[in-house]
């Protein structure tokens, strides 16, 4: 009983610290984040986080990302690329109906999707890279959900204002006014949404063709769905759920976590410079004390509500909009800029001990990063140019093995594929090398030219082949079985493809 | 018996059971988690209304709610069959009406008569002539060249639509091989030596004087039907002799019985059994297999 009476004791001794110190107070009183530590019991309602406006190099560097990484995926399904008369323009298109994907000069088979395979390794191999560079770079500047959040997040301003603005607005009741406001705002924000969808579906069909059918309400409905699906998708997780999504349903940041060490460049508050923090009056003196002068505009304006000060933490995706907001209040107390910086581990310690910081990049995890990143780059160099255009493959009748004709030859049966990737139909003549005596032939109903193939462009076919050998011959193979080659060239590119396959006679 | 005991370090009451001294927070159960739960329930209520649901026994033995939309699984199924049947029945009327001919030269029509002939192959064909058409002692190998009745499409065609040997079918393709020795025809010394003349007709190892004296034999008895040289006659459907190919075997014990004990093999007429569209098929399918003629 006395420890059930300590615990209520402590716990009320904490309330009364911080009563007063409202999450979301005004301008200039005491702020407790609302994510941290202290003000997080295990089944707390969601509290919502106001970030604040910042200037500075990073929300500039922010505002660049987002425009080209959106410029990306928006213009992305308008591009054109010919590729002759019976293939679509489009230059980065995923025809799931006709099984490729085009990607400018690129045009991958299905049995080809290891070239995608590839751009993923080295896309996830790039993210280590970075990330045990410089941190959560991904996951503050160029994650679809933070640019959307932010996107989001900067059009809620523009209809309900900056901080303290929205927190009034949240607590007023219910006016014209703040109807108008909401209701522009999240208008605003399904437009975009259904604009995000729509550029989605676009990378899976013909743009304009899509865009016309949309507009005169013709469209296939898995476009609808799938349309509706991402724009509800982007509405409620860039709208609604913000820094939800990173907290608790995305598994990155718990991997990211451990893809830093204590030479990776973070997003840092530095201690050493900083504590002892407290408030500080126009022309005191410096000395003593830390630069940090609980001015909580750090926790204002992070789009987590997190508090940067408490040290490395889950939450915090590295946007560096604190550092922003921390340099224009240093700037104001004419004091230098980085007390909040990109740092690292190490340096803090090498600061403590009094040695110069210095930045370790080139360290044995980024080469190693950097050397497989090379390593799959080049083999994926060397498959992309080794790629041809006509693929050829045979196979050998097995019901019946062989057969024996009228007149006491074997005859054996194939099946040739050939596929034609090029643009054009192309004419193909088949022979066969390497058996002595065979004769090559087609079955009576093929039609005329024994021996060539018609395939169309971007097609395969399938021909059927025979090759007989007299009876002495046959019953000459050693062990019933002889290697032959079928030979089959393009008649216009002379490009020749062999593959060799077996005979089969009765002799044993 | 409970005792609510409050635990200290979070402050949240316990079940009350202890389990060797082991005790279970009693946390509410997330908000989200409860409602999704109710809404669950909800949906199978209005599952029950609405879809196949609830066994139960009547007088006449076990029925089930049938449900307000009249879902039935076997419709399901029923209509599949329906729409693939239409989805190919405009290609299998072509195939039935057209000349044989001309389907061979449609492409698109080829592939769809080949892969409906190897189907229908697998199921009515492949017991007698063998999965891969390679056929075994008295059922022939439709994959080679040798055709008693003649190769051309026509021929297959009628041979597929008629029979042979078919007793219900009027029409049937009719020949005999008599049984010389069982009949008394011909003796055994004289069996043995037209066997031996056969054995030279087919370019095999035999005896020389026994074959001088079988000419005279086959001369009188065979070349009714089968020729002068021993090649065959299609018309009658006697085989050509002087292949390499056997449907009873080729040595002088198979040739002897065949002489002997004669030959009656039996093929089905086809024409009662499948529509006439699956016969084309299947006569483009085996003219395709390597030994037709044109």
């Amino acid at each position: 009983m006395t420890d059930t009476a300590t615990t209520l004791e402590r716990l009320a001794a904490e309330a009364a610290a911080t009563a007063g110190a409202s999450p979301h107070g005004e301008e200039g009183e005491r702020y407790t984040a609302v994510n941290s530590e202290k003000n997080r019991p295990l089944y707390a309602s969601r509290v919502k986080v106001y970030p604040k406006l910042v200037h500075g190099t990073f929300r500039r560097l922010k505002w660049l990302v987002m425009a080209v990484t959106l410029t990306i995926y928006y213009v992305t399904p308008w591009l054109r690329w010919d590729r002759g008369p019976n293939l679509p323009d489009q230059a980065v298109l995923l025809d799931f109906p006709a099984r490729r994907f085009y990607f400018f000069f690129l045009e991958i088979w299905p049995q080809e999707f290891y070239y995608v395979t590839g751009l993923l390794i080295l896309a996830a191999l790039g993210l280590f890279l970075v990330t045990s560079v410089a941190g959560r770079v991904w996951c503050g500047y160029a994650c679809p959900q933070t640019v959307w959040t932010d996107l989001f997040i900067h059009v809620e301003r523009f209809f309900e204002g900056d901080r303290a603005k929205r927190i009034r607005l949240d607590k007023s009741p219910w006016s014209a006014g703040k109807l108008a406001r909401k209701a522009g705002k999240h208008l605003t924000w399904v437009l975009i949404a259904l604009a995000t969808g729509g550029a989605w579906v676009f990378y899976f069909a013909d743009a304009p063709t899509l865009a016309g059918q949309f507009l005169t309400f013709d469209a296939p409905s898995a476009a609808y769905l799938f349309v509706g699906l991402f724009a509800l998708t982007t509405y409620l997780l860039g709208g609604i759920a913000r820094e939800q999504v990173c907290i608790y349903m995305c598994p990155w940041p718990r991997i990211q976590g451990a893809m830093f060490d204590e030479e990776s460049l973070l997003v840092s508050y530095k201690e050493d410079r900083g504590e002892t923090r407290g408030p500080h009056k126009k022309g005191a003196s410096w000395e003593g004390r830390g630069d940090c002068i609980d001015c909580g505009q750090c926790v204002a304006a992070c789009p987590m509500g997190i508090d940067i000060r408490d040290g490395m933490q889950l939450e915090c995706i590295q946007c560096a909009l604190c550092i922003d907001a921390c340099d224009e209040i240093m700037d104001r107390v004419e004091r230098p800029r980085g007390l909040i910086a990109y740092d690292t581990f190490r340096n803090q310690e090498r600061r403590r001990a009094g040695e110069t910081p210095r930045l370790n990049i080139l360290r044995p995890r980024t080469i190693l990063y950097s050397v497989v990143l090379a390593l799959v780059a080049a083999i994926m160099l060397v498959a992309l140019s080794n790629r041809t255009t006509l693929d050829v493959s045979v196979l050998a009748d097995r019901n019946p093995l062989f057969v024996q004709l009228s007149d006491g030859s074997i005859r054996n049966g194939y099946q040739v594929k050939i596929v034609n990737k090029e643009h054009s139909e192309r004419i193909f003549r088949v022979s066969i090398d390497g058996l002595e005596g065979a004769i090559l032939t087609r079955p009576a109903l093929a039609g005329e030219g024994t021996a060539t193939v018609i395939v169309e462009a971007d097609k395969l076919e399938n021909a059927r082949f025979f090759v007989s050998l007299p009876a002495e011959r046959a019953a000459a193979i050693k062990g019933g079985e002889a290697d032959f080659d079928f030979v089959v060239t393009d008649t216009e590119s002379g490009k020749i493809a062999t593959r060799s396959t077996t005979f089969r006679g009765p002799g044993k | 018996m409970s005792e609510k005991h409050k635990d200290d370090v979070t402050g949240v009451e316990t079940t009350g059971h202890t389990w060797d001294g082991i005790r279970e927070l009693n946390n509410p159960l997330p908000k989200w988690w409860v409602y999704t739960f109710y809404a669950c329930i909800l949906w199978s209520f209005a599952y029950w209304v609405v879809m196949p649901t609830w066994p139960y026994l009547t007088g006449d033995g076990w029925t089930y709610t049938q449900g307000v939309i009249g879902y039935e699984q076997r419709n399901i199924v029923t209509n599949e069959l329906a729409a693939v049947a239409e989805g190919r029945s405009g290609a299998m009327e072509q195939i039935a009406t057209m000349p044989l001919e001309e389907i061979a030269n449609d492409p698109a029509l080829m592939e769809v008569a080949l892969g409906a002939g190897k189907a229908a192959f697998g199921d009515n064909c492949a017991p007698c002539h063998g999965s891969g058409a390679q056929g075994s002692k008295g059922f022939p190998n439709l994959n080679d060249d040798d055709w008693i009745w003649g190769g051309t499409l026509d021929d297959i065609h009628t041979t597929l639509l008629h029979g042979i040997r078919w007793d219900a079918d009027d029409e049937t393709r009719l020949n005999i091989m008599m049984a010389y020795g069982r009949d008394g025809i011909l003796n055994r010394s004289e069996i043995s030596d037209v066997a031996e003349y056969v054995l030279l007709l087919s370019g095999q190892p035999h005896d020389g004087e026994a074959a001088v004296r079988g000419t005279a034999v086959f001369e009188s008895q065979c070349v009714a039907c089968h020729g002068d040289a021993g090649t065959g006659n299609r018309e009658l459907g006697a085989p050509n002799l002087t292949d390499a190919i056997w449907l009873y075997g080729g040595d002088k014990e198979a040739i002897v019985e065949t002489v002997s004990n004669g030959r009656s093999g039996v093929m089905p007429a086809w024409g009662t059994r499948l529509d006439e569209g699956t016969i084309r098929s299947l006569t483009l399918f085996v003219h395709s297999l390597g030994g037709g003629e044109k």
